[in-house]
């Protein structure tokens, strides 16, 4: 078994008077990649928001590598959701992917050519090296995606987490994103992943945190994707719907 | 006219204001960005109490005191701002606007029973209201260059760090920023420019020389460096030209021909704009429907052969 990097214990959070988390536990070991999966609502976003100091938590300790997030900050790596940032922001491609650096790059100083060429790299490795000099409002949502991408594999981190980085994106960004993950993979790298498309699980992600308020099942996506599990977590009252192991779930009534 | 000009202190207050419009064009193209424009109002208008009760305290006119007492009831201000939007369901534009029209009340008040008071009718405060450049001794010019010295000094050295900052405050957080001093960091500079411009521009048309710079830049530029670099230039013309134009004439308030001469500005950005410009857009949808109705022909030619 190898080690736990990641340990959340009893976390829990709220909007105003709406709890969206509670009792959360589970641990996360190195080198793998685990999306976490939910109906509308779960709090999947709120929970990597929460682990990151993006959101006050309630109660509850969340350890990285046996420290806290103050000391461990430099070796993470989070991708927000797309909409979270103003688009028509007067910067070009390569600029935004060069922010991946700034940590390094230390205060107050200017990003050398070796650091812009990183960021070049980085931009190649998500095909949008022809793209560097364009105006990131004129880049369409799957290339803000991919730049936001190539901004975190810039970051150089050990782990990452991502707010839904497929939603709303093309065939042939997602298969982009999915060749980095995979790679980011085989390098030992961990990531976490906020997932909305339940068939593309176990396809895509060897672990999976199935989560609605708390986590209903954590664990290899073979053992715990199951329908039994996906049915409580999605509120029991599910009608399956498509052939064989299709994972699609309605729900009939809330 | 010219003679006006070489006077020794109108190019002083013309320096000043010059200066302040560099800093004020800058500060206002972080405000932009933070989408804060009706903030520096609410704030600039908030700033009048603390310069009444800051003269009822020293009984003279200091610029730096004056400044201070200006900055204490802004920052209270922005507290209350914030403090309403937090505790209450109160929308922050809501909040702003109460906040703006009960703290300028409450200055005017003070404001007409220090001009009843002994030498308080002499004491220049109703400058505050409208702005009065060339009421300006040099001692107060030269606080006033010296502040927005520093505040220009914060806007250029720290400009990768704003940039992260106003795109993607959450990703800023991550790599290691502290977002929480950074905003401390811009509600000083921001507050510390606006107290400086009260004395010339007043606190009516203050928010005026921190927003119309940085819409006019947006017109021409698609890189944050050059958008606070052109909004500063304006900004600091602006401030000059309007200075100018004041001094031309005996007791002409400075505030209000700052804000036409950057309106001027704005309306020339508007139509001329090199990036987003009415008339460049105009051309560009043309060059594209000529593009397009030659390939429709070209294809269509092709089709008949």
């Amino acid at each position: 078994m190898r080690s736990s990097i990641i340990q959340v214990d009893d976390l829990s959070a709220s909007y105003q008077k709406n709890k969206v988390l509670s009792n959360v536990n589970f641990n996360v070991e190195e080198g793998t990649i685990t999306a976490i999966v939910g109906p509308n609502g779960a709090g999947k976003s709120t929970l990597i928001k929460t682990m990151l100091g993006l959101h006050p938590q309630l109660t509850g300790t969340v350890r990285f590598w046996d420290t806290s997030f103050k000391i461990a900050k430099k070796k993470i790596g989070y991708v927000p959701q797309r909409g979270s940032v103003d688009w028509d922001f007067p910067t070009d491609a390569l600029d935004v992917v060069t922010m991946g650096l700034y940590g390094k790059i230390g205060w107050f100083r200017f990003p050398s050519r070796k650091d812009k060429e990183k960021a070049m790299n980085a931009l190649k490795k998500m095909g949008m090296e022809s793209y560097a000099h364009r105006q990131i409002s004129q880049l369409s949502g799957g290339q803000q995606q991919r730049v936001f991408l190539a901004r975190a594999l810039a970051q150089d981190a050990e782990l990452y987490f991502m707010d839904e980085p497929l939603a709303g994106v093309d065939a042939s960004t997602e298969k982009a994103i999915m060749a980095i993950l995979k790679e980011l993979k085989r390098k030992g790298k961990t990531v976490l992943v906020v997932h909305h498309d339940l068939q593309t699980v176990p396809e895509y992600f060897d672990h999976v945190l199935l989560l609605n308020k708390t986590v209903y099942a954590h664990g290899k996506t073979e053992e715990v994707f199951t329908k039994d599990n996906i049915a409580t977590t999605y509120g029991g009252n599910m009608q399956w719907i498509g052939k064989g192991d299709q994972y699609v779930v309605h729900a009939t009534s809330q | 006219m010219w003679s006006t000009l070489l006077h020794s202190n109108t190019i002083w207050v013309l320096l000043s204001t010059m200066i302040l419009g560099f800093a004020a064009g800058g500060i206002g193209c972080l405000a932009y960005w933070k989408r804060q424009n009706l903030m520096s109002d609410a704030l600039s208008h908030a700033a009048l109490p603390g310069v009444v009760v800051a003269f009822f305290i020293i009984q003279e006119k200091n610029l730096l005191l004056l400044v201070i007492g200006a900055a204490a009831s802004a920052l209270l201000g922005a507290f209350l701002i914030q403090w309403i939007t937090n505790a209450s369901r109160i929308t922050e534009d809501t909040a702003m606007g109460m906040t703006l029209s009960v703290f300028y009340g409450v200055g005017i008040m003070l404001l007409s029973i220090a001009n009843r008071s002994a030498g308080g009718n002499q004491s220049g405060l109703n400058s505050f209201i409208y702005g009065q450049a060339a009421a300006m001794v040099r001692s107060d010019v030269i606080t006033m260059v010296v502040l927005a010295g520093i505040v220009i000094l914060i806007i250029f050295i720290g400009f990768k760090e704003w940039k992260l900052y106003l795109f993607d405050a959450a990703f800023a957080k991550g790599i290691g920023m502290s977002v929480r001093s950074m905003n401390v960091l811009y509600t000083i500079v921001l507050v510390t420019t606006i107290v400086i411009g009260i004395q010339a521009v007043g606190v009516i048309l203050m928010a005026a020389m921190l927003i119309i710079p940085a819409v006019s830049a947006r017109y021409w530029t698609h890189s944050f460096r050059n958008m606070i670099l052109l909004s500063s230039l304006v900004g600091g013309a602006a401030g000059a030209l309007g200075t100018w134009i004041s001094s031309t004439g005996s007791g002409l308030p400075t505030g209000p021909f700052i804000v036409l001469v950057s309106a001027a500005i704005f309306a020339i950005s508007l139509l001329f704009g090199k990036e987003k410009g009415i008339i460049i857009r105009f051309i560009q949808f043309k060059v594209q429907q000529r593009d397009s109705e030659r390939n429709q022909f070209v294809m269509d030619k092709g089709g008949s052969q």
